[in-house]
């Protein structure tokens, strides 16, 4: 009974801020005069250019995880098995662009292979016509999801697992594949769903980065709300979004599940060890190159454009109200944005330990487990239809919000919980339960046992989870472009906005923003690094 | 009675842990519940702590029905098997949890502790990390950290389960006394026939969820109840037998019992002690198939032409040689035809 009072918020949250906006937005666009014209559906369907994007959102998506992998497993290996210098800073460094907003990931590759960009400079290529700008925005987005959630496991396998493979008869590369490679499976299936989870619903980047030429799903819903005011085709279109998102959760939950059966984990400072041999020197140097061109390039890029004037102009542009894309200086976005997302951070905190606490018994029963696939949802749904649905939904008593700064904070927290909770659920799961009952027997009562056994444990967690809502609530764009009101700017939307107008006074001053957005993130993140141990989390 | 279990019954996906047990613990008496692994020991713990919901019977502690009580209400004690220290509390604060949940202040606190930790023989440990503790530290922790709210009664799992054998044997002894100085009532399970006799004033055997046997450590070894409780003990010298008189009619042939035995088709045991080696011509004929040093003794397994084998408890000096032929006659003192 504790467990469903715990539950009580967490769901209600969700109805109110997640289910009703979203059901509102479809309902907006199927029901005419009462009557539900699921017909549309098919209409819609059968539109050739709805097709092509829905193809193109599958492809680029399955290519993106395909790409990653490709490229971030030698990664993982390294970090997991190898002891070199400075590997902590490097660490911190490939995660950075994980915490990145979408919309600075796309500037900087924008500034990297597009029109004026550093390769267009030094050999006139331009990638920005192509499909690569977003497979390598992709790519560098999401390497350190899969250098996190395989190499953090790598790291914990116990490699005596492989020797006494070895002692058996098999070879080394046998040993890994029957052995290592088993073990590692659900790991890599995970990252891989997340990154396509990612890729498949990305915005920020297709939005900058795709041109006229390519369109996401969410691209093509944000285009029919805002632009063709056509909300019946994004009704649809946000159908078709939430259910490959749901099935692509389904199999999650279920590799999620079957990673957690028992593996023999052992302390992860104690498998790494120095490289020994050529081969193994030249795989850490191809994997220390990878991360220079594909993670540090792009970044250097992107803060070198922003020092393009001289005397660092477009910064001080920024701090003058210029009457046209902006009726405040673009700086003030600065401080929307932290307050935004510290408000934020505090909303998903709580319903995040919330519904960790509550999720936490492994005896949980099914509906308690379908609860936790639900959490995920908002990192799927279309987070401009979850946007536009708070500005029609929410606008009526008891709930008109649509005048109030909390909404901007409400629709970052919805995507900061899922965060908060796959990073407190691992530790919280990992807390012996019998320390509760030993605590219990010594006569503290239920609230008493969190507070004094399990608070402790997850205090550092609870402080990393934070950090990555407030990093993710300081990066959200597609609710927030939304509802955000036009004297009130985030960061990320006043970047859209400025890259939206011509001259290079506008460009120079959305590098200028998202260099500070960068270093905002790199903060917050390194703030993190040294708080976070091992066992903490997926992400 | 302290606590007293009537029908106490638990089930695991329909198969019964605990089959209504009827357990009876008096004010400062010891129990030790005895048992092989899975026989329900440790549920019947956790059924009194009220970790374990009942699925029938109750628990009554001081009479007064324990359904709907939580744990943290029942003002037992429980010491964990792997003691389950709080990791990120030192040595004092785990002592001091229990009297912190029952509103004692800060000064009561610090002199329970202060208290506690001479009487486990860790004086001045208040400010150690739990986690640089040895084994038996941490076990004399455990037991103050469960003392530490004076529990009506005291419940330890498998209380020395982890230690090595000589600390076992020292701490054992240590824990009869103090339980003995203080008249606390305790029930303690564990797997260790040595450990049970040790500590208890009173032997519980438990055999798949029921008690199989209750008495004083001297009765339940001089008269197990069943071949389960007797083999249980390590006595291998059991068979089915029809006693007759001042006889019973064994596959070793007609082994003496003593006067008072009970009559007919029986369950026999004969001590080790009870197997004397003779000349090969006289008495069982056995060969001798293996034979092990005790210590004390030597253990000597003998096996005779057409009967189950024998274990026999010979002086060092008189122990036959493997591969040997002896003779077998058997000691009535020594023989228990069970009930």
């Amino acid at each position: 009974m504790a467990r469903l009072a715990l539950m009580a918020g967490p769901v209600a949250f969700f109805a109110v801020f997640f289910a009703y906006p979203v059901a509102a937005i479809v309902a907006r666009g199927l029901e005419v005069d009462g009557v539900w014209r699921f017909g549309r559906i098919g209409d819609v369907l059968a539109q050739s250019d709805v097709r092509h994007v829905l193809w193109f959102t599958t492809w680029q998506a399955l290519a993106s995880t395909a790409l990653t992998l490709l490229v971030a497993l030698p990664g993982a290996y390294v970090f997991a098995r190898f002891d070199f210098p400075g590997k902590q800073v490097l660490r911190a460094v490939v995660t950075v662009p994980f915490v990145l907003p979408t919309v600075v990931v796309g500037t900087a590759f924008l500034a990297l292979v597009g029109r004026g960009g550093l390769l267009d400079e030094l050999w006139g290529v331009r990638l920005d016509t192509t499909v690569w700008a977003i497979l390598l925005a992709h790519v560098f987005f999401n390497y350190a999801v899969v250098v996190r959630t395989v190499g953090g496991l790598w790291a914990q396998l116990d490699p005596r697992q492989e020797e006494a493979a070895r002692m058996l008869g098999a070879s080394r590369a046998r040993a890994w594949r029957q052995v290592t490679l088993p073990a590692l499976a659900p790991a890599v299936a995970a990252a891989a769903l997340m990154v396509f989870l990612f890729t498949f619903t990305s915005f920020g980047v297709v939005q900058i980065l795709g041109g006229p030429a390519f369109s996401t799903l969410e691209v093509e819903i944000y285009r029919q709300t805002s632009q063709v005011f056509d909300l019946s085709t994004a009704a649809v279109l946000t159908l078709i979004q939430f259910a490959a998102v749901v099935a692509v959760l389904a199999v999650h939950a279920w590799t999620v599940r079957r990673r957690e059966s028992a593996l023999r984990l052992v302390d992860a400072a104690t498998t790494a060890r120095r490289p020994r041999g050529a081969g193994q020197w030249a795989l850490l140097a191809g994997v220390l190159a990878t991360v220079a061109l594909l993670v540090v390039l792009p970044l250097a890029v992107l803060v070198q454009r922003s020092l393009g004037a001289p005397g660092f102009g477009y910064y001080r542009a920024l701090t003058e109200a210029d009457g046209g894309a902006f009726l405040v200086p673009p700086i003030e976005a600065i401080g929307n944005s932290l307050q935004y997302a510290l408000a934020a951070t505090a909303i998903a905190v709580v319903i995040g330990a919330l519904a960790a606490a509550a999720l936490t018994r492994r005896d949980a029963g099914r509906f308690v487990r379908g609860f936790d696939a639900l959490l995920m949802l908002p990192l799927g749904v279309s987070a401009v239809t979850v946007g536009f649905g708070f500005l029609i939904a929410l606008d009526e008593p008891p709930l008109d919000l649509r005048a109030s700064w909390i909404l901007v904070p409400l629709a970052q927290a919805l995507v900061g919980v899922p965060f908060v909770v796959r990073t407190m659920l691992p530790v919280l799961r990992a807390v012996d339960g019998r320390l509760r009952e030993a605590a219990a027997v010594l006569g503290a009562s239920p609230w008493r046992v969190w507070r004094e056994v399990d608070l402790p444990m997850v205090r550092r967690a609870l402080l990393v989870a934070a950090g990555f809502a407030f990093a993710v609530s300081l990066g959200e764009f597609g609710a927030t472009v939304f509802i955000a009101r036009p004297d009130n700017p985030t960061l990320p939307v006043a970047v859209a906005r400025l890259l939206g107008r011509p001259g290079d006074m506008n460009y120079g001053q959305a590098m200028a923003l998202s260099t500070i957005l960068m270093l905002v993130c790199a903060v917050a993140l390194v703030v993190l690094e040294r708080l976070r141990t091992d066992r903490s989390g997926e992400f | 009675m302290l606590l007293s279990l009537e029908g106490a019954t638990v089930r695991f996906g329909g198969r019964a842990v605990l089959d209504a047990v009827g357990l009876e613990v008096a004010e400062h008496e010891v129990v030790s519940v005895l048992g092989p692994s899975g026989s329900g020991k440790s549920t019947l713990l956790r059924a009194v702590a009220g970790l374990q919901p009942l699925d029938a019977g109750r628990v009554r502690l001081d009479g007064r029905d324990q359904s709907g009580v939580p744990a943290h209400r029942r003002e037992v004690g429980l010491m964990f098997q792997d003691h389950q220290l709080f990791p990120q509390r030192d040595v004092a604060g785990n002592i001091a949890f229990g009297p912190r949940m029952r509103g004692a202040s800060r000064a009561e606190q610090r002199d329970r502790v202060q208290e506690l930790l001479e009487l486990v023989g860790l004086p001045g440990a208040g400010r150690r990390s739990v986690a640089a503790l040895s084994g038996g530290e941490q076990q004399r922790v455990a037991l103050a950290r469960a003392l530490a709210p004076r529990p009506r009664l005291m419940m330890l799992d498998e209380p020395l389960g982890q230690l090595d054998r000589s600390l076992r044997e020292r701490l054992v002894v240590e824990l009869r006394e103090l339980f003995g100085r203080l008249g606390t009532t305790v029930l303690a399970v564990t797997h260790d026939q040595g450990e049970a006799f040790a500590l208890a004033d009173r032997v519980v055997v438990m055999r798949d969820g029921r008690i199989a046997q209750s008495g004083t450590p001297l009765e339940v070894w001089q008269r197990p109840a069943d071949a389960f409780v007797a083999r249980f003990l390590g006595f291998d010298n059991v068979v089915e037998a029809t006693v007759s008189g001042q006889f019973a009619a064994t596959p070793w042939g007609k082994v003496p019992v003593p006067e008072d035995a009970l009559q007919g088709a029986r369950t026999v045991l004969v001590r080790p002690s009870g197997v004397r080696i003779v000349a090969a011509d006289a008495g069982l004929r056995c060969a001798v198939a293996a034979r092990t040093f005790r210590g004390t003794h030597v253990a000597v397994r003998l096996q005779p032409e057409d009967a189950p084998s024998l274990e026999a408890a010979c002086a060092l000096r008189a122990a036959p040689e493997a591969g040997e032929t002896v003779g077998v006659e058997f000691d009535a003192a020594e023989v228990v035809v069970l009930g």
